[in-house]
């Protein structure tokens, strides 16, 4: 089964980010593990004024996946916008993964930004993948921006910390029935990615879970499963769970499915 | 044999150090004015941290780092083996367990051991890992140590000595030539990529350190190295970037942040210079040693230059003058022919 991000139809849920591997030959194979079809690009620590991040950037292209480059590390709209720009010029690609930072340390998204660079992009031909929280007023306003895909946090970016808020993930899914959801950031095991699946969502997005494991093409492949895992629960419409704890008296000598007339 | 080493970093040096040792006819020459900061191994920390660095590099680092080691510990007088303290804040508390995990031969100290170690640490941090058998010195007093006792060797030098492709494609007077030009041989190796590092040089005298000291960061991982008269390498940024010049300004708000929270008093520290230069690597990030013809190429230490170098150079000594018994050792990888 296939998604539509934009006007590209996907089969593979598992999105993977480029940064943080022990090198670049370890985040080709791991790529490869993982079966994913687009991978995530950095685009501002890597650029400099000459482009010296060719190089680098091949590696990537070799990969033969889709390029989703973006624009972590971006604090205000005007950086935001400009370091899309500059993706959709070296990559070729009217993607782009907005990540406008409100707060260092956690890497909180600035919603505010987030919504004002991407009604910028889209009306400048992008088509913007936000990074976003699970906020459905937020939410609303990027689709009226013109965003066509959400990617709500997990929790904060490397963190680990698998889906702090599944309450706010599911009503998010259940505003939006038809916009792809994407869970970006901080998961931290293969159990939370399918769990968002699980959730009904649509893909799963995460970079340092792989990057950072002792070994990251073994990680690669066991989310892969995982991601792979969750989509085929949700499609087979799993049971729902029962409160086992609801009082109710067995009484000896009457079968138990007559008990409540007894 | 006539030996001619073009590149005269930490491993043209190293190469020179074992050609010669077996009493070959050694000139080593080079576009720069000697080893100065043209070259990478200006820059580096002079760490030896074999341990260490098993967090994210191949088995193989550790196996020539700690080969490497013996070979400094016997050349070098600056040699000081007081190991290596590894501590973390206490929200990154996660990234010391994972760093222990990831690495072998430390130690947990607790705030009383630290405080034992580092006075001037005592307080900052509740736990830590010591690596007690790793060593460093200072690399702009082993360049010109190593090159000294080249000198009395018998090496000669050629330094400032430009060369064109058409130079190195030219076949040599020599019997063999050995190529260690680091990044600038990417017009021979296609393979070849620069990772930017940034590093600073401050001075302080209101801190001691004993030895290297590594604050763990999910993104800004640094290290601190001691050299004399108050002075501190501040270590060191890598991106994926060939850019060897240009800090950017938040790069070194980074690094210098990071100090800061290391301990307050690097707040006055006094800057004395930002450095930049772009580490060679292939794309496994790991040496190789390439045959092809009369030249051999040793190149892509990436971040391992001290580290690897000696243990290296080595090899590839054996191997060109055919003294080479075993080809099946744990270094095969690094070793191919021809394959540039």
């Amino acid at each position: 089964m296939t998604i539509k991000l934009y006007d590209d139809e996907i089969t593979s849920r598992f999105l993977i980010g480029t940064a943080l591997y022990p090198s670049p030959a370890i985040m080709l194979e791991a790529i490869k593990a993982s079966r994913a079809e687009i991978v995530t690009v950095s685009l501002r620590r890597e650029s400099g004024s000459e482009q010296a991040g060719q190089n680098f950037w091949s590696f990537i292209k070799d990969s033969g996946a889709k390029v989703l480059p973006n624009t972590a590390g971006c604090k205000s709209v005007k950086e935001a916008v400009t370091t899309a720009h500059m993706a959709r010029e070296i990559f070729e690609t009217p993607w782009v993964k907005l990540e406008v930072i409100g707060e260092d340390d956690s890497l909180q998204p600035d919603v505010f930004g987030l919504v004002e660079a991407a009604r910028i992009l889209t009306e400048d031909g992008f088509q913007v993948f936000p990074y976003t929280t699970e906020d459905l007023v937020v939410a609303e306003k990027l689709i009226t921006a013109g965003c066509e895909i959400l990617m709500p946090w997990g929790a904060p970016i490397g963190s680990g910390r698998g889906l702090n808020n599944i309450y706010g993930l599911r009503s998010l899914r259940a505003h939006f029935p038809d916009i792809p959801l994407i869970v970006d950031a901080g998961i931290g095991l293969p159990s939370h990615a399918a769990a968002a699946m699980e959730l009904g969502y649509d893909a799963v997005l995460l970079n340092t879970a792989v990057a950072k494991a002792g070994d990251p093409v073994l990680m690669a492949k066991a989310f892969a499963l995982a991601i792979q895992s969750g989509q085929q629960c949700y499609q087979a419409d799993p049971i729902e769970k029962r409160d086992m704890a609801a009082p109710s008296t067995p009484v000896a000598g009457l079968p138990f499915w007559n008990q409540d007339h007894a | 044999m006539k030996i001619e080493i073009i590149g005269s970093g930490i491993v043209g040096l190293s190469c020179a150090s074992f050609f010669a040792e077996k009493n070959c006819g050694v000139t080593i020459i080079s576009s720069s004015n000697g080893p100065d900061e043209n070259c990478c191994s200006w820059w580096a920390g002079g760490m030896l941290a074999p341990w260490c660095e098993m967090e994210s590099a191949e088995p193989l680092i550790g196996e020539l780092g700690q080969e490497s080691m013996r070979f400094w510990q016997k050349f070098t007088s600056s040699y000081q083996n007081k190991g290596t303290l590894v501590v973390a804040t206490s929200r990154d508390l996660p990234d010391l367990k994972r760093f222990g995990r990831r690495t072998k031969n430390w130690q947990q100290v607790k705030q009383d051991q630290i405080a034992t170690l580092e006075p001037d640490l005592a307080d900052r941090f509740t736990t830590g890992l010591y690596y007690p058998e790793e060593a460093h010195f200072d690399p702009r007093q082993v360049l010109p140590e190593l090159v000294n006792h080249l000198k009395n060797k018998g090496v000669k030098f050629c330094p400032n000595t430009s060369f064109s492709k058409q130079v190195l494609d030219a076949p040599t007077k020599a019997d063999h030539r050995i190529d260690c030009r680091g990044l600038a041989a990417q017009d021979h190796l296609k393979e070849l990529r620069g990772v930017k590092g940034e590093m600073l040089l401050i001075k302080s005298n209101e801190i001691n350190l004993s030895r290297p000291v590594r604050l763990l960061h999910p993104r800004i991982p640094l290290y601190i190295v001691p050299r004399d008269n108050g002075l501190f390498m501040v270590g060191a940024t890598m991106i994926e970037n060939e850019s060897r010049s240009g800090a950017t300004v938040r790069s070194v708000l980074e690094l210098l942040s990071a100090a800061y929270a290391l301990h307050p008093a690097f707040g006055e520290a006094e800057i004395i210079e930002i450095g930049v230069d772009a580490r060679p690597a292939f794309p496994d990030n790991l040496p190789r040693i390439i045959h092809k013809e009369k030249t051999t190429y040793l190149n892509g230490m990436y971040r391992h230059g001290y580290l690897a170098a000696p243990a290296m150079a080595k090899r590839l000594v054996e191997q060109v003058l055919g003294l080479s018994t075993t080809t099946k050792q744990s270094n095969e990888p690094a070793v191919s022919t021809g394959n540039i």
